[in-house]
């Protein structure tokens, strides 16, 4: 393109005065408050009002800035605190007692109190930093690089990183040159299927016609992921660009955000980032002086999880339910408004900028040579450090649950890892040494997915699990296909029937035959991949489904119709009643002689008395099967 | 549900306002129901049925969306949203137990709406906040690590009394006020 001068130009007035305001900033003490909508959650409002209140009180010359999540969920509320003279510091758990500590004798006199510090931000000689602990070691951030520690609100942050940098880098140049790289770079969707950006671009490329499409994939509906709504909540202008990258190489004049409607913080700071992008000159019309024209705009997706597929999700875009369509056409030829349409999801989008301004030679040394890049995952369940990481393909998943989550809590052992949500499957513990990337996943039965990651420990009910996802995409399926209309249904049938104790020898059987079935006769992958987690346990669980059906137990405890609570009298005491208070139905009583009892016809259930049961008791048991009760109670009393 | 006086000129002048924001197209068909459920709280079937007329539309292609996507409701939702996570991580650690709670407490089901309108009861799929699983959102407040204790307390926060006795509740058979 011409005038290439000019955008370079332009782009460097730009990022001058974001600079320049960043140096202003970071002049005097600047606190960070992570309020994605994960920190909001955990209380990072009244942490982020307290600390303006102190400081204001105190008189302090000092900022509060509020900055998306850091991945380090399990932590929160968290805050950085930048004192010049001092290394950035992070600083977790806070309240308000502790942020009125923080000011007093952080930002007031001079001590860092690093008894409360998490992790220095920077290299220094006093504090350790990231790469100091095992999650810094395996940890590295393309994706989620300034996530966290910049303002999503104020595109200047943004820019002061060297964001948009890309972008103006691309409009110098020619478009073929943004695709030549994406292609080159063997980045792979990371929307779960894998398949290579770089193609899926160069197909919109060739289908001509001078009306296309760039949409991005936000509907993020796999229960147990939530790294695009923090990504979005985060840094929003690292996907506008990515977007705009690929607008600026398939020659897209307009394109959409399809965000959950239950995703509000999501919605209203992409908003906001589209409103601050437009005003700089780098959406809309004349993009930094050039010829290039690109609008973006948020579509709000209603929650449909079939939605998730591409042509499904074209379609409710255009005002009809969301049902997959049979391809091809692909969307690259034929999508949105009948035009080429190329749909990427957030993360995807997300790698564009580093790979244009890094190359592609450094995205290609991270990772494995198939699986280029990094893989980001959402770390959830039965693990310590819960959170958003983001690891090299390759990483096993024995790193990223033993040394990146600091492995199961409470000195529980580990069962499996539930891995690509609905679609995925659970892996035991022998396959834990197995890379992760997208083809060794699929060979061991789970799947990429979106990268939702559930660590489950003794107390998880492989068969329970296995409903609870089947209940999931039943009610999910749009419908289309007799075979996963009907199929899940009936699988979730027999499912219920052995988690109540009412299963057959036969259903394995059945089971099996009907996740054949499905898989095959389905036109979507929500139908492809729905019987995986049934598929997966039998495969490497079948003791926990045969002693459901033949003992009528459940070994982990959780199924409900399996197992009664108990409270043990030798280990119950006369001097407490915690338990009588906590029953919400009122089913626990105290016996003549001072110790607890539970009234089995009353009992819900619930788990609270075993919850609220001192430690020095830990009088309240769960047996399974129930028959066991009459066996204690003969014995107890 | 019948509608209550008033409501049907409240819904008229909330599907006007909406179509003003919008083309006339099929395409604005989720983001005008989206709207319309924004300021309604709900989509009663007038709404539904001036929203077919103006895209000139059969009005079953509208309850057809509406019915097919999670986020729509067809009745009115309670002064109190409570909205119960059944995502993975949450119902791993007993989200189904804070939802049988609620449920136990305010005498309603899934999807349904105390008589008084004060609380209604859905599930959702995932809030994203796995990290504080079980998570209840109650009117837009994330609740997380919530045990039938906290769901008590949450209850109690709206001024709704716990029955001091469950036998009580049951023989008088209606919640206590």
């Amino acid at each position: 393109m011409t005038g290439g001068k000019s955008v370079q130009e332009r782009y460097r007035r730009l990022k001058e005065s974001a600079l320049l305001r960043e140096e202003d900033l970071y002049r005097r003490p600047v606190v960070r408050v992570g309020m994605a909508t994960c920190g909001i959650a955990a209380g990072a409002a009244p942490v982020k009002e307290a600390f303006t209140r102190f400081i204001e009180e105190k008189g302090i010359d000092a900022r509060v800035v509020e900055v998306g999540c850091m991945g380090h969920c399990y932590a929160e509320p968290l805050a950085i605190i930048s004192k010049p003279g001092f290394p950035a510091l992070c600083y977790g758990y806070l309240d308000e007692d502790l942020v009125e500590r923080l000011v007093e004798d952080f930002l007031l006199n001079d001590d860092p109190c690093y008894e409360f510090a998490l992790v220095a931000l920077e290299t220094n000689d006093v504090f350790p930093t990231f790469s100091d602990f095992p999650r810094g070691v395996h940890e590295q951030k393309i994706v989620l690089e300034h996530c966290g520690f910049i303002d999503p609100g104020d595109i200047d942050q943004y820019i002061a990183t060297g964001g948009y940098g890309a972008l103006a880098g691309a409009l110098a140049g020619e478009p073929a040159a943004v695709l030549e790289r994406v292609k080159e770079s063997h980045l792979r969707g990371r929307g779960g299927a894998g398949f290579p950006a770089g193609l899926k671009w160069e197909a919109a490329v060739r289908a001509g016609g001078s009306e296309k499409y760039v949409i991005c994939n936000a509907d993020e509906g796999d229960p147990g992921a939530f790294m695009d709504r923090s990504i979005l909540e985060s840094c929003p202008h690292q996907v506008i660009e990515g977007m705009l990258l690929c607008a600026y190489a398939v020659g897209a004049a307009q394109g959409y955000l399809y965000i959950r409607a239950e995703y509000p913080l999501a919605v209203k700071r992409v908003q906001l980032a589209l409103e601050q992008a437009r005003e700089k000159g780098l959406l809309g019309t004349a993009i930094l002086g050039t010829p290039f024209n690109c609008d973006l705009e948020i579509f709000m997706g209603s929650g449909a999880f079939v939605c998730g597929e591409s042509s499904a999700l074209v379609r409710s875009m255009e005002g009809l339910m969301g049902i997959p369509a049979t391809r091809p056409p692909r969307l690259a030829e034929s999508g949105f408004r009948g035009r080429p349409t190329v749909l990427n999801n957030v993360k995807t989008f997300a790698y564009i900028p580093p790979i244009i301004n890094r190359g592609v030679d450094w995205f290609r040394s991270i990772g494995t040579a198939e699986n280029p890049g990094t893989a980001v995952f959402s770390l959830v369940g039965k693990v310590s450090h819960t959170g958003l990481v983001e690891v090299p393909m390759g990483t096993t998943l024995r790193e990223l649950i033993e040394d990146v989550g600091e492995g199961v809590p409470n000195d529980k052992a580990f069962k499996a890892a539930q891995i690509g949500g609905p679609s995925g499957g659970c892996l035991p513990e022998a396959s834990l040494d197995i890379p992760i990337d997208f083809d060794s996943l699929q060979e061991a039965g789970a799947i990429m997915g979106s990268g939702g990651l559930v660590v489950l420990d003794e107390d998880d009910c492989m068969v329970a699990i296995a409903r609870y996802f089947l209940e999931f995409t039943q009610q999910e399926s749009c419908g289309k296909c007799t075979f996963c209309r009907l199929g899940t249904k009936h699988m979730l049938d027999i499912l219920t029937a052995i988690t109540e104790g009412r299963g057959e020898p036969e259903h394995l059987e059945i089971l099996a035959q009907l996740a054949g079935d499905v898989k095959e006769g389905s036109l979507c992958n929500l139908g492809k991949t729905a019987p995986n987690p049934i598929l997966t346990t039998l495969r490497y669980f079948r003791e926990e489904y045969e002693a459901h059906i033949k003992e009528k137990r459940c070994p982990a405890l959780m199924c409900k119709d399996l197992i009664v609570y108990y409270i043990e009298p030798s280990l119950c005491s006369k001097l407490c009643s915690v338990c009588v208070g906590s029953c919400p139905t009122e089913a626990i009583y105290t016996r003549t002689d001072g110790l607890k009892a539970i009234d089995q016809d009353k009992c819900t259930k619930c788990d609270n008395c075993l919850k609220t049961c001192p430690p020095d008791y830990n009088a309240v048991i769960k047996l399974s099967p129930p028959e066991l009760l009459a066996e204690k109670e003969g014995k107890g009393s | 549900m019948s509608l209550i006086e008033g409501e049907e000129e409240l819904i008229r002048n909330g599907v006007a306002e909406a179509l003003l924001d919008h083309d006339r197209a099929r395409e604005s068909l989720i983001p005008l129901l989206l709207k319309v459920q924004g300021k309604l709280g709900y989509l009663p079937a007038l709404a539904m049925e001036l929203i077919a007329e103006a895209l000139q539309i059969p009005a079953v292609d509208v309850y057809g969306l509406a019915t097919f996507y999670n986020r729509f409701r067809l009745n009115p939702p309670g002064k109190h949203q409570i909205q119960v996570c059944m995502g993975t991580a949450c119902y791993m650690v007993g989200g189904d137990i804070a939802l049988d709670c609620f449920e136990r407490r305010l005498e309603i089901g899934e999807d349904e709406t105390t008589p008084d309108r004060e609380f209604s009861l859905e599930r959702v799929a995932c809030v994203g906040c796995c990290t504080m699983a079980p998570v209840v959102v109650v009117d837009e407040l994330v609740e997380g690590h919530v045990t039938p204790t906290r769901v008590d307390g949450i209850l109690l926060s709206f001024g709704r009394e716990i029955p001091k006795s469950a036998e009580k509740t049951e023989q008088e058979g209606e919640n206590s006020p």
